[in-house]
């Protein structure tokens, strides 16, 4: 997958700014980025579904959006916003898609019912897809695009609103398709999914990437392996401040306090025996993008 | 293969070697006949729930119709162009029914499809194209609006109606222009932008055109403006073409002149409703 110096503009607003991304077959691939900042327009991009105004997009080797459809046999999309057919019923959900996938009618109860069981909903299979919980829709619909054992898989926001538990399923799904040797790609707002799924991320920032890596990798370059929260104003506060300064180490407003990054270089730095008083934590993707561009993640 | 479903381990999983292939799938070709049938069966999966109501209301509307206008009206007219009024209603009401069971259905599920459920989003992500989208769907809206036709035929006959033998040609001509027509509604159901607009379209064009056709009562006493207003109307041509299969000899060049209107009209649609869904649907 390659797009190249990709613009897509939608009046004035352009949704995604000289883009430039290469994902290698076999990846598991993030796009992380706030809101607005392109992540759906690109997915968009991949399928066809959107038509660049400037730049090339090739998906599976095809060039895009003059192959798309080879291209939308060969992976499998869960869109952002849910799209399932409220008239159908679960089976028939997967039934129509089946088709349209065109697995030979002979495959067909086998593909709807190994979709059935992805989704864990084998004994809801007749209910009216109107008729399920938030939770079980985002499962059939991650099914549904698992159907056809696509090569390439394209997620936006797989889990986005849904509780801990659920996502934690809907992980295990992905990292089963992914056992199957497809190539994935998916956006997210959250952190966690990012760096335990994820080979690579790209973070995308007014539609361009501004960083890319491994999540690990990408870390320790930009902000180092710890980051110290110092919760309000106080004095030990200030202090903590003018030694992150001193030592040369990015600190950023939370919200709550501010965060030192990079700070397990801090105590070497103060050197005063003192010690900084504050949460510890792993640094995070988060706090790249934060000192990657400034803005929060969310 | 694997459906591990609960895995919540920090590690991913090492990408396996090379792609293991999923079940058989047919290569995606221009215009799939395959893709086009997904779509009718899509319908049908939800039309075999709900036929019941869809059949009440086929058979109540030309009911109401007969009744109404039949000994209505009919009391006072006792034959219009030729034909008894009963059978002259009962050809207008069969173009009405199959004008309103496939323009309204193509709009409004034109409309909601693509902006409220968004299922064309959803199928233009699989390998399903516009066109295929479009025939599928409109092929759907002209079967159903031929049963519909055959259903009021049958109506008819029990009103007294005598049709001649040709009238098994019915769903031939209902066919093609349900056809049309639903085209034609999904070409406005592409373009509306909120629910606003359909009192518009209804007001604006459906309703003109199935008055204004010879349906209830004949074109030749309207002013010489609105007759032409009727000739442009292809749901005339489709009355024309039903009454000629239905009383008695239909001559080859009128009947192919009708005939040609309403294919090119529909062929026309179909290009329009294509070229606008894919201006709403692709950014
Ligand atoms: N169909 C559209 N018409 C007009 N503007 C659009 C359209 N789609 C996206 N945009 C604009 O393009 C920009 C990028 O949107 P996009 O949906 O790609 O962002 P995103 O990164 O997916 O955001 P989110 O995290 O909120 O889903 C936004 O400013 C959005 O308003
Ligand atoms: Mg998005």
């Amino acid at each position: 997958m390659a797009l190249t110096d990709v613009v897509k503009r939608f009046g004035a607003v352009t949704a995604v700014d000289h883009l430039d991304l290469v994902v290698p077959a076999g990846v598991c691939f993030g796009l992380l980025g706030p809101n607005g900042a392109g992540k759906s327009t690109t997915m968009r991009l991949l399928t066809g579904q959107a038509v660049a105004d400037a730049g090339t997009v090739e998906v599976l080797g095809r060039s895009m959006p003059a192959e798309s459809k080879v291209v939308r046999a060969r992976s499998g999309v869960v869109p952002q916003v849910d799209n399932l057919d409220d008239e159908l019923t679960v089976a028939e959900n997967l039934g129509v898609y089946a088709r349209l996938y065109g697995i030979a009618r002979a495959d067909r109860p086998a593909a709807i019912a190994r979709g059935l069981e992805l989704a864990r909903l084998a004994d809801r299979a007749d209910t009216i897809a109107d008729e399920l919980s938030g939770g079980m829709r985002r499962r059939l619909l991650i099914a549904r695009g698992l159907l056809h054992r696509p090569e390439l898989v394209l997620l936006d926001e797989p889990t986005v609103g849904l509780d801990p538990q659920v996502r934690q399923q809907l992980w295990g799904q992905i990292t089963a398709v992914r056992r199957d040797g497809a190539t994935v790609v998916l956006t997210t707002h959250y952190i966690e999914e990012a760096e335990r799924l994820c080979d690579e991320v790209a973070i995308v920032h007014r539609g361009t990437v501004v960083a890319r890596g491994s999540p690990d990798r990408l870390i320790e370059a930009t902000v180092g392996v710890e980051v110290l929260e110092v919760a309000g104003d106080g004095p030990s506060q200030r202090r903590t401040l003018l030694a992150a300064e001193q030592a040369g180490l990015p600190t950023r407003h939370t919200g709550t306090g501010v965060a030192v990054l990079g700070s397990e270089a801090l105590e070497v730095a103060a050197g005063d025996g003192e010690g900084h008083a504050g949460r510890r934590r792993r640094a995070t993707l988060e706090d790249v993008f934060v000192t990657l561009t400034g803005e929060e993640l969310t | 293969m694997t459906t591990a479903r609960l895995s919540d381990g920090p590690d991913p999983p090492a990408p396996a070697e090379g792609f293991e292939p999923g079940p058989a799938t047919a290569a995606p070709s221009r215009f799939a006949v395959r893709a086009v049938l997904a779509v009718l069966w899509r319908e049908w999966a939800v039309f075999r729930r709900v036929w019941f109501s869809t059949a009440f209301g086929s058979i109540l509307e030309p009911v109401t119709y007969f009744i109404a206008f039949g000994f209505g009206f009919g009391a006072l007219v006792a034959e219009v162009a030729g034909l008894s009024y009963l059978d002259f209603i009962a050809t207008g009401a069969v173009a009405i029914g199959v004008l309103f069971s496939s323009i309204f259905p193509a709009l409004i599920n034109g409309y909601f499809r693509r902006k409220e459920q968004r299922l064309y989003d959803g199928v233009l992500a699989a390998p399903l194209s516009i066109p295929e989208l479009v025939t599928g769907e409109a092929l759907w809206n002209a079967l159903r609006a031929s049963v519909v036709a055959c259903a009021t035929v049958l109506v008819a006959i029990g009103f007294g109606v005598r049709p001649d033998p040709t009238v098994l040609l019915v769903p031939v001509i209902t066919v093609v222009a349900g056809f049309a027509f639903a085209a034609a509604g999904a070409a406005f159901g592409a373009v509306m932008r909120s629910t606003h607009s359909f009192d518009m379209i209804i007001v604006g064009v459906i309703v003109p055109m199935y008055v204004v056709a010879g349906t209830f009562f004949p074109i030749d006493g309207l002013p010489p403006a609105l007759a032409a207003l009727a000739v442009a109307n292809p749901l005339y041509h489709v009355v024309e073409l039903l009454r000629a299969v239905t009383f008695g000899a239909p001559t080859g060049a009128v009947l192919g002149l009708h005939a040609a209107v309403v294919i090119v009209f529909g062929v026309v649609a179909w290009g329009v409703a294509v070229r606008l869904l894919r201006r709403a649907v692709i950014d």
